[in-house]
């Protein structure tokens, strides 16, 4: 309870003693080239073979004759958009976005570069935090919607290469009593989990002390939270948005 | 002028500082002295804001730190810069960059202006063409002596050192010293240096203050120090064989 406190009040600092606009513009531009366009290369891999591994699976599981192909990519589809996404590229963004950030903020506590920015009457948590919380926010969704174009792209090469279902089916699958308010619900979902990733891996970075043992526990600690305050987020929303 | 008033403080219930009080002067080299553990950065650290303090009071000019308003404080950080045990250099930044940094937050100066000041900044302490490397690309003593041309290039009025030959080979060491000693005689700022390293003391402590486990046990000048009575003060002072051959013969 008092590291959640504590974690309330963190996040109050951030909106306290702020820096110019001009200032925050240049830093949320440079933390969305950090966390997003660093991660592409990750998420593109995971997503492109997440999908083409649910079409395979899901192909293997549907054996009845009576169930035409084009269910296979309407499954794909839906899994993409509802949690493969959202949720485990929310993992995977912790484990890199997350331990980056909690690592780059408790070597900077260690190393007193916090202590020398609150000395020229910066406040720190806002100068350093905000901009990370805003970029993640700002690129994660965006992370979000492209994986989900990248795993009905690496579904429909898994599908189509290997002979599992035809072009047409698995287009007309995809398209197949498409729900759209699945893609408002992917999005309202990213948004709540980068926050949560963000502002968790700052918390754990900036009261980081010790030494360089106690910046690689912090990383650690920020992965592992950021995933179990995802997971739980995750279930929150599904019950509150779809159930 | 940097006045201390009953300072305390005490962390999850263990009193590191008990009711320290004192003046540090302008223009002079005050230095914080004892040994390791006895609370030296712990006060330097509630006299420049990064602690509050339990109880007391710090001035600048009479201007209150702690009980003033944040304008107040706003105005004495802007007229503070702070050299760090390791420098402290923003890693992201290169060299100029962090030179620039204090510059770019607290003025708006145009950029050449700024990079003027920059170069005149790191061409006093002694390193010249070193613009555009990062802070892992230089060595120890060049950290620190960037760490002072970040810490002079706003002109501050009050400077602070914690431990600024720390970690250095004693020749480096000395040359941090005077540049410190310069750099305080030159801008007649109120400089307030922690250190534990006898030789700066001779060289460079015109105040000099000795702490021993959280309270003030004396205050005094340079050649005060060597002739004192406090027992405590002469087994840290006569440590080393070096000290007792130079004054105890």
């Amino acid at each position: 309870m008092r590291s959640l406190g504590k974690y309330f009040i963190f996040m109050g600092s951030l909106f306290t003693r702020r820096e110019t606009f001009s200032t925050y513009i240049r830093l949320i531009t440079q933390e969305c080239i950090n966390v997003g366009y660093n991660s592409l290369f990750i998420v593109g891999i995971v997503s492109v073979f997440m999908g083409a591994v649910t079409t395979i699976q899901t192909a293997f599981n549907l054996v009845s004759p009576f169930i035409p192909d084009y269910v296979i990519s309407l499954v794909v589809r839906d899994m993409a958009i509802l949690e493969l996404s959202p949720t485990i590229i929310a993992i995977i963004f912790a484990g890199k976005v997350g331990s980056s950030i909690a690592g780059e903020l408790g070597t900077m506590r260690i190393t007193e570069q916090i202590d020398a920015l609150e000395v020229m009457g910066i406040n720190a948590s806002s100068y350093l935090v905000l901009p990370k919380v805003i970029a993640c926010v700002i690129m994660y969704p965006m992370l979000v919607i492209l994986s989900i174009f990248l795993i009905l792209l690496g579904g429909y090469f898994a599908g189509t290469l290997t002979g599992i279902l035809s072009s047409v089916d698995y287009l007309y699958g995809i398209r197949y009593e498409f729900i759209e308010f699945n893609i408002t619900f992917a999005v309202i979902k990213a948004l709540v989990f980068s926050f949560l990733i963000a502002s968790i891996s700052s918390y754990k970075g900036f009261f980081t002390t010790g030494g360089s043992l106690e910046v690689g526990k912090a990383s650690t600690s920020a992965v592992t939270n950021s995933c179990i305050a995802v997971l739980l987020a995750d279930y929150a929303l599904a019950q509150l948005l779809m159930g | 002028m940097i006045e201390i008033n009953n300072i305390s403080k005490s962390f999850k219930g263990k009193q590191v500082l008990f009711d320290i009080s004192g003046t540090f002067f302008k223009g002079k080299n005050n230095l914080i002295i004892g040994s390791s553990g006895t609370g030296k950065s712990v006060l330097l650290k509630n006299i420049v804001g990064l602690f509050t303090p339990d109880l007391g009071d710090v001035k600048y000019n009479e201007r209150s730190f702690i009980n003033g308003s944040e304008q107040d404080r706003k105005q004495i950080r802007r007229e503070i810069g702070m050299l760090f045990q390791g420098g402290a250099l923003f890693d992201s930044k290169n060299i100029e960059e962090n030179v620039k940094f204090p510059l770019d937050i607290l003025t708006d100066f145009p950029e050449d202006e700024k990079i003027d000041r920059v170069n005149f900044c790191l061409e006093r302490v002694g390193l010249v063409n070193i613009n555009k490397k990062m802070p892992s690309e230089i060595s120890g003593g060049m950290k620190k002596r960037v760490g002072i041309a970040r810490a002079i290039v706003n002109k501050p009025n009050y400077l602070f050192c914690d431990e600024p030959n720390s970690g250095l080979d004693p020749q480096t060491g000395i040359k941090i010293d005077n540049l410190i000693k310069e750099i305080t005689s030159e801008y007649l700022i109120t400089t307030i240096i922690v250190t534990h390293d006898m030789n700066s003391v001779i060289e460079m402590g015109d105040h000099i203050m000795f702490l021993l486990e959280g309270k003030k046990l004396w205050e005094g000048t340079n050649d005060e120090i060597t002739k004192s009575d406090v027992k405590e003060l002469n087994d840290f002072v006569f440590a080393t064989q070096l000290m007792k051959q130079m004054y105890l013969r």
